[in-house]
């Protein structure tokens, strides 16, 4: 790989000083569907402060990456490792108390919870939901607070996308994993959500985000991997895979290769 | 041509707009009408005891009550369509005078403590001293069946209202129970390594439960709706026909003689016996109450809210950190060891249990309990159980006593028509009817449909 230089010096740098260790790293990382292999050895790094987009066509492999990464999923072979810890094979419930944010794909908000009671309840590893972190939401998300006594179920799509979002960030997670956020909603919605995104990595949450809508993915991303058929096909800075003819051609939808 | 098809698309349109004059609601409203009142002139009259099958028809047509009962339908919807002005507003009348006060106690209810207090002791006592007014017909109803089945509909109450699970085997609990009571005591054909007393096979029956509930749930907590309520059903068929063909163990079908309720502390002894309802009754409203209480403080606990979102949707659940796997259990395990308790109560008040108490009709009866009361909500449920249990025996007097059943399913058809959210709802479940009407979610017993998993 040509990019990611200074990642490279990071890691790789002997001299004295400690290499970084990256917030959640998946090494190697092989699933299987019955007798159908999804991943076929990937490695994805996520280094704290980061937004990284996990990028590729329907069936590459991202949502398996991403479902295995929150413990949905365990690896017939490879290693989850967060803050350089082995999690792999812990559930997905157990991962929330290590700072684990998911928000699974399409949204699945409670429908018959209102947005108030949907926010509590991603605050249920604690004893009690924080009211900062409710008042944060609120003030991230000013259309939920609109609807704080609505049902979830009858929100619109993009307001669902929103409370599953804010439903993640009141259980105070390091590391937020996105699966599409910006399915089936509206462009305009999109870069809606995607700039509340950079807000909350910029107050302090790594993300980890699956997604297909490329351009606006890469435009957040500090870097990105593309995903084909189960393996890693590129990685690199997101603003070099937004300029790399093959990535344009291929998502986003632009002329000749 | 392409005018002639145009005609005949505009005439489909045109037909299919057309409503017939049957269709108004008007005249829908009286071929229901008469149609009750046929099916009433049929239901009161001549039964059909006779050979030949269409003798009560004839007789019913022939005395003159079908003109009788249609008449009235005809009255019923005359009035209602013509000439209801006046009895609505005078109903509205009698309704506002009725609310004034209600409205009055309601607003002291919550602000004044002593009215509180003193509708809650007055209600309690009459909980507790009422039912020596009755007679011992209904005294002996009030302990073995309704009390009997407030707790076992209180327990599945946690299975099917709260977790979200259909069970249809609910009864294979309470006889675990049952027949726990019966080994702990010494009245099965094999005997324990200890003898004990009634109070202490309690405990015993709540952990053989909670472990017949958790081998039962274990296995089978992946399966959701439909398939649970199978395997559920096959476990209480399990359960039935071991205790009814395993006679030298269980007693089978001949039953066995169970120890009443009994204190024995060496200085001071007691004994419920049968000359006296009472006692028992207490005893069971004990339990009742002790259950209840723990049952509202489990549902506003974390648990309770971990099975609500569970209810809602398994894989947001878990990602908001609730351990699926173990609340579903839990939920099972509870809910079978309160029906485990019940089985020990009954084999400990009536005194002889065999097989044939625990068939299979019993657990989908106290399904429809739970299902009639208002599911999830345990006001609802305890009025659900008291009132389907307290009916087929007020029905005795009036009725073919064969075809007392009959009517509470009749009466769960038209509840489940026009109420299906129960009688007293959980405000959840309201909303839940609600979203369904909507088209905005699914009504099922068992929360919404299970989302796409690849």
């Amino acid at each position: 790989m040509s990019g990611a230089a200074d990642l490279t010096k990071q890691t790789e740098d002997q001299t004295g000083e400690p290499t970084r260790t990256p917030m959640l790293e998946l090494r190697d990382l092989r699933v299987f569907y019955g007798a159908i292999e999804a991943l076929k050895g990937i490695n994805v790094k996520v280094y704290e402060g980061e937004v990284v987009a996990l990028l590729g066509a329907n069936g590459a492999g991202k949502s398996t990456t991403l479902r295995t990464a929150s413990g949905m999923l365990s690896p017939r072979d490879g290693q989850v490792l967060f803050h350089g810890e082995r999690v792999d094979g812990i559930k997905s419930h157990d991962l929330v108390r290590f700072g684990i944010g998911h928000v699974p794909e399409g949204r699945r908000v409670f429908p018959r919870m209102t947005v108030r009671e949907n926010l509590e309840m991603g605050a249920y590893r604690f004893k009690a939901p924080d009211p900062d972190d409710m008042d944060r939401v609120f003030t991230l998300f000013p259309r939920l607070g609109e609807r704080r006594t609505q049902l979830g179920g009858t929100l619109s799509g993009g307001e669902q996308q929103m409370l599953a979002i804010g439903r993640a960030l009141m259980g105070k997670p390091e590391l937020l994993l996105l699966d599409e956020p910006s399915m089936g909603l509206a462009p305009l919605i999109v870069r809606q959500i995607f700039d509340i995104l950079e807000e909350i990595n910029k107050q302090g949450t790594t993300v980890l985000l699956v997604e297909q809508n490329a351009s606006q993915a890469l435009q957040l991303a500090d870097r990105g991997y593309v995903l084909e058929t189960g393996s890693v096909a590129m990685e690199d800075e997101a603003s070099a895979l937004l300029a790399d003819p093959r990535v344009r051609a291929a998502y986003l939808g632009e002329g000749a290769a | 041509m392409s005018d002639a098809t145009k005609t005949t698309n505009l005439t489909v349109a045109q037909q299919l707009r057309e409503v017939h004059w049957y269709q108004k609601p008007r005249w829908r409203k009286l071929g229901a009408l008469l149609a009750l009142g046929l099916l009433m002139s049929m239901v009161t009259g001549v039964q059909g005891t006779h050979k030949d099958i269409f003798y009560a028809i004839r007789e019913n047509f022939s005395d003159g009550s079908v003109a009788v009962w249609l008449g009235i339908a005809l009255v019923v919807w005359a009035v209602r369509e013509f000439a209801s002005a006046p009895f609505t507003s005078s109903a509205r009348k009698v309704k506002g005078t009725l609310v004034t006060p209600l409205g009055a106690v309601g607003r002291l209810w919550s602000t004044e403590r002593w009215v509180r207090w003193t509708v809650i002791a007055g209600f309690a006592a009459i909980l507790v001293w009422g039912p020596m007014g009755l007679s011992r017909f209904w005294q002996t109803v009030l302990v073995d069946q309704i009390a009997i089945y407030l707790l076992v509909a209180v327990g599945l109450n946690v299975v099917i209202g709260w977790a979200g699970m259909l069970d249809l085997g609910f009864i294979a609990f309470f006889a675990i129970g049952a027949y726990s009571a019966a080994f702990w005591t010494g009245a099965l054909p094999v005997q324990p390594p200890v003898v004990l007393n009634n109070f202490l096979v309690i405990p015993l029956a709540v952990i053989t439960c909670l472990i017949a509930g958790v081998l039962l749930g274990a296995p089978t907590l992946r399966l959701r709706g439909d398939y649970l309520a199978i395997v559920t059903l096959g476990f209480h068929e399990i359960v039935y026909l071991a205790a009814k063909n395993l006679g030298d163990v269980t007693g089978g079908t001949s039953g066995v003689k169970v120890e009443r309720w009994h204190i024995d502390l060496g200085f001071w002894s007691y004994e419920w016996n049968v000359v006296d309802q009472m006692p028992f009754y207490w005893l069971l409203l004990a339990f009742i109450g002790i259950v209840v209480f723990l049952f509202i403080r489990l549902e506003h606990s974390k648990v309770g809210r971990a099975w609500t979102a569970i209810r809602e949707d398994e894989i947001a659940a878990a990602s908001t950190g609730v351990d699926t796997v173990r609340y579903k259990l839990m939920a099972f395990a509870i809910g079978a060891s309160t029906s485990g308790v019940a089985g020990v109560a009954y084999a400990s008040k009536v005194g002889y249990i065999n097989s044939e108490n625990f068939v299979i009709l019993l657990s989908i009866l106290v399904l429809s309990y739970v299902i009639f009361g208002g599911m999830g909500s345990i006001p609802g449920v305890l009025f659900g159980a008291a009132f389907l249990v307290w009916l087929p025996e007020f029905l005795r007097d009036f009725v073919d006593p064969k075809d007392r059943h009959m009517y509470l399913g009749a009466l769960l058809v038209v509840m489940m028509i026009y109420r299906p959210q129960g009688v007293i709802p959980s405000r959840r479940r309201q909303r839940e009817l609600q979203m369904a009407e909507a088209g905005t979610g699914g009504a099922d017993a068992t929360g919404p449909a299970p989302g796409r998993q690849s």
